[in-house]
């Protein structure tokens, strides 16, 4: 029962888990990017539709992260080259991502592909509860574990990681040193997006392999609520994201099972869980323990000297 | 105060794109076959959801387009994924200011915005589905979905070798809990062994959460799914691990080429084009309609070849009583979950009861959040 509740948490949290990383590399740059659930959505349909017309997975992949790559260049252009408004330049990508992708989506809806199929890591998947869950999964989820490795090895153990959370935290610094903060920023804001638009492709790739519209159904927002519960960390990213996914995946088991506690009561868990996150993360925030770029959300301009 | 009308345009620009409005092209031909002196029905739909959702809206909009087959029919409008509530006034009210005389609203949560519109626009004819409110220019209308859900019901009690069957379910409101209650009776007509899991989702439309569910009940070992969910996630589920599955809302068999046995399908062409038609002839009066097979609003999807012949010929027999009357899935001696009779011998429980429905019947693994 643990192998198959684990197993049903990793494939439920793992698009969750693409966008959070996105985010993250988002905001350590200093850019607020609420356009998490469009992007998803972009990569989605992206995805689908290059599989659907090639038939190689690999591409879906790769056009998803071109296409959200793309799109959240556009952010990136709004909020670090023109250093407008970040919170109201993203809602406006989600916005833009669910009217483009229901515009050019018609053509694919109700189209079937072969999606991602599980793949055992020999020796590995033998082990005990965890072999399973970890490791007779598909490509895309193994692709999840390297990248959380990949993140945090990038932003603790490479200058150029060390030089974007210098970015995050103070911009004026990081130009002082001769760091190219806008090219840094661009670049996050598009490869982060890119990330995202992979948790998308996740959804029509691998979860459910077609395309409808809005088939994130709200992901992108738990992915910016888990960015701050993860305080800005790739691995911590992943607890967050495997325990929003596993609660999902413990209530409906539960109801499979046939328990007696009440429907409502298992419903409401993931919920519950949300606010006791929030909860955590702003006593943190108020004892000054929190990991949050300083200056997050705020606009760099050379000339603007405090 | 620059932020705050940033966001106020963009909250414009929101809700603008939300309604995403259709603008019909006239065809010319079509125009000029029309006799002069005709009433040419101009209808607007307002759908819950997108129209590439494959379920719900989508077999609404296969049933406005049948309607326009009619000649008297002018291309009509439809506004997508409107949000349930009082907001969807507005977008009622905007029909009705474009001179469309004939609007339908798809959804439950329409029902006081209809009315509410439809009282201040009597001239306006209104239709408003799965409701239970009508007024003089308000009908309502809905089908008997629970009868090909006893047919369908019927076909997985005797394709079940575990005698497990996964139902996923949206939300518990009596015309889920009805189609369930339906299924369960078809499936223990023909296997009483068997029973009925159901899993909520609490939502309509969650492609992710949906799989997630389907994956759960044949985790425990269910080897025939169905669902009442608008997205095909249910039906994947089902081809991946080599189950059965029963569909739902549309004939989505490609979702699953193998699993795929039928499906309980709406066919809202026939009422569109009914009404449209008395609309026309200056017959339409408003009315509560809740019409079954033998309307032909709700069907049966074309059963699989997977299903024996025997079994097929059976599911005939029943339509055929259902059709004619002579069958009706909920009729008495029936007992609840608890195994307690609930629906005397000789009972047959009346609308009242069935639009209220809030119990399950004998052999259904579940519980209804109270």
């Amino acid at each position: 029962m643990l192998e198959i509740l684990l197993d049903a948490t990793v494939r439920a949290g793992t698009p969750i888990l693409f966008a959070t990383l996105g985010a993250i590399i988002n905001e350590r740059a200093g850019i607020i990017n609420l356009g998490i659930e469009g992007l998803m959505l972009i990569g989605a349909l992206s995805g689908f539709a290059a599989t659907f017309s090639s038939g190689s997975l690999l591409l879906g992949v790769v056009s998803a992260f071109v296409a959200a790559f793309i799109a959240g260049s556009i952010h990136a252009l709004i909020t670090v080259q023109l250093r407008g408004n970040q919170i109201v330049s993203g809602l406006a990508l989600t916005m833009f991502g669910i009217g483009v992708t229901a515009l050019f989506g018609r053509g694919v809806v109700g189209q079937t592909i072969d999606g991602f199929e599980r793949h055992a890591v020999p020796l590995l998947s033998q082990l005990p509860v965890v072999g399973k869950a970890f490791f007779n999964q598909n490509g895309l989820i193994y692709f999840s574990f390297l990248l959380v490795a990949f993140i945090w090895f990038f932003f603790y153990h490479t200058r150029w990681g060390l030089n974007l959370r210098t970015i995050g935290e103070n911009p004026a610094a990081a130009d002082a040193c001769g760091i190219a903060v806008n090219r840094y920023r661009f670049l996050a804001v598009a490869c982060g997006s890119g990330l995202v638009g992979i948790g998308g492709a996740y959804l029509s790739l691998a979860s459910t392999p077609m395309w409808i519209e809005n088939m994130t159904a709200g992901r992108g927002w738990i992915a910016v609520a888990l960015v701050i519960f993860a305080s800005w960390s790739s691995v911590r990213a992943l607890f967050g994201a495997y325990l929003f996914g596993g609660i999902t995946a413990m209530q409906l088991r539960f109801q499979a099972m046939g328990t007696t506690v009440s429907a409502h009561v298992l419903q409401m868990l993931p919920y519950v869980f949300t606010i006791v996150v929030l909860v955590i993360s702003t006593i943190r925030l108020q004892k000054g323990a929190s990991q949050q770029p300083e200056n997050l959300g705020l606009p760099y301009d050379r000339e603007d000297r405090k | 105060m620059k932020k705050l009308l940033a966001l106020l345009t963009m909250l414009a620009l929101f809700t603008a794109g939300c309604t995403n409005e259709q603008k019909p092209v006239e065809p010319a031909a079509k125009a000029t076959a029309q006799p002069a002196a005709a009433k040419q029905i101009k209808a607007g739909f307002i759908y819950v959801g997108p129209v590439g959702d494959a379920g719900w809206t989508w077999s609404h909009d296969q049933g406005r387009i049948e309607m326009e087959k009619a000649a008297y029919v002018a291309p009509s409008t439809y506004i997508e994924s409107v949000p349930e509530g009082a907001e969807s006034a507005r977008v009622i009210n905007g029909l009705v200011q474009k001179g469309h005389n004939l609007i339908f609203t798809t959804s439950f949560g329409y029902m006081d915005a209809t009315l509410d519109v439809a009282s201040k626009n009597k001239d306006v004819i209104f239709m408003h589905c799965s409701g239970y409110k009508s007024a003089e220019n308000v009908g309502t209308y809905f089908g008997r979905m629970y009868e090909p859900r006893y047919l369908s019901g019927i076909i997985a009690g005797k394709m079940t070798k575990t005698n497990s069957i996964g139902y996923v379910a949206a939300f518990p409101i009596p015309e889920v809990i009805r189609g369930i209650n339906a299924f369960t009776l078809g499936v223990r007509s023909v296997n009483p062994q068997a029973v009925v899991k159901v899993v909520w989702t609490q939502t309509w439309f969650d492609p992710g959460v949906e799989r997630d569910a389907a994956d759960s009940l044949l985790d425990v070992g269910a080897d025939v799914l169905t669902m009442h969910q608008d997205a095909p996630a249910t039906l994947q589920a089902a081809e991946a691990r080599n189950a059965y599955v029963i569909g739902y809302n549309s004939d989505n068999r490609k979702f699953a080429p193998n699993a795929f046995l039928t499906a309980p399908i709406w066919n809202w062409g026939s009422i569109y084009t009914k009404t449209a038609e008395e609309v026309q002839n200056g017959t339409w009066k408003t009315a509560q309609i809740w019409s079954g097979m033998k309307e032909d609003l709700v069907q049966l999807a074309p059963l699989s070849e997977k299903v024996p012949a025997a079994v097929k010929q059976l599911v005939e027999e029943k339509r055929k009583a259902i059709v004619a009357g002579s069958l009706h899935p909920f009729s008495g001696p029936l007992k609840d979950q608890t195994g307690k009779e609930a629906v005397a011998a000789g009972v047959t429980l009346d609308d009242g009861a069935l639009l209220g429905m809030n119990w399950f019947v004998e052999g259904v693994q579940g519980t209804i959040p109270q």
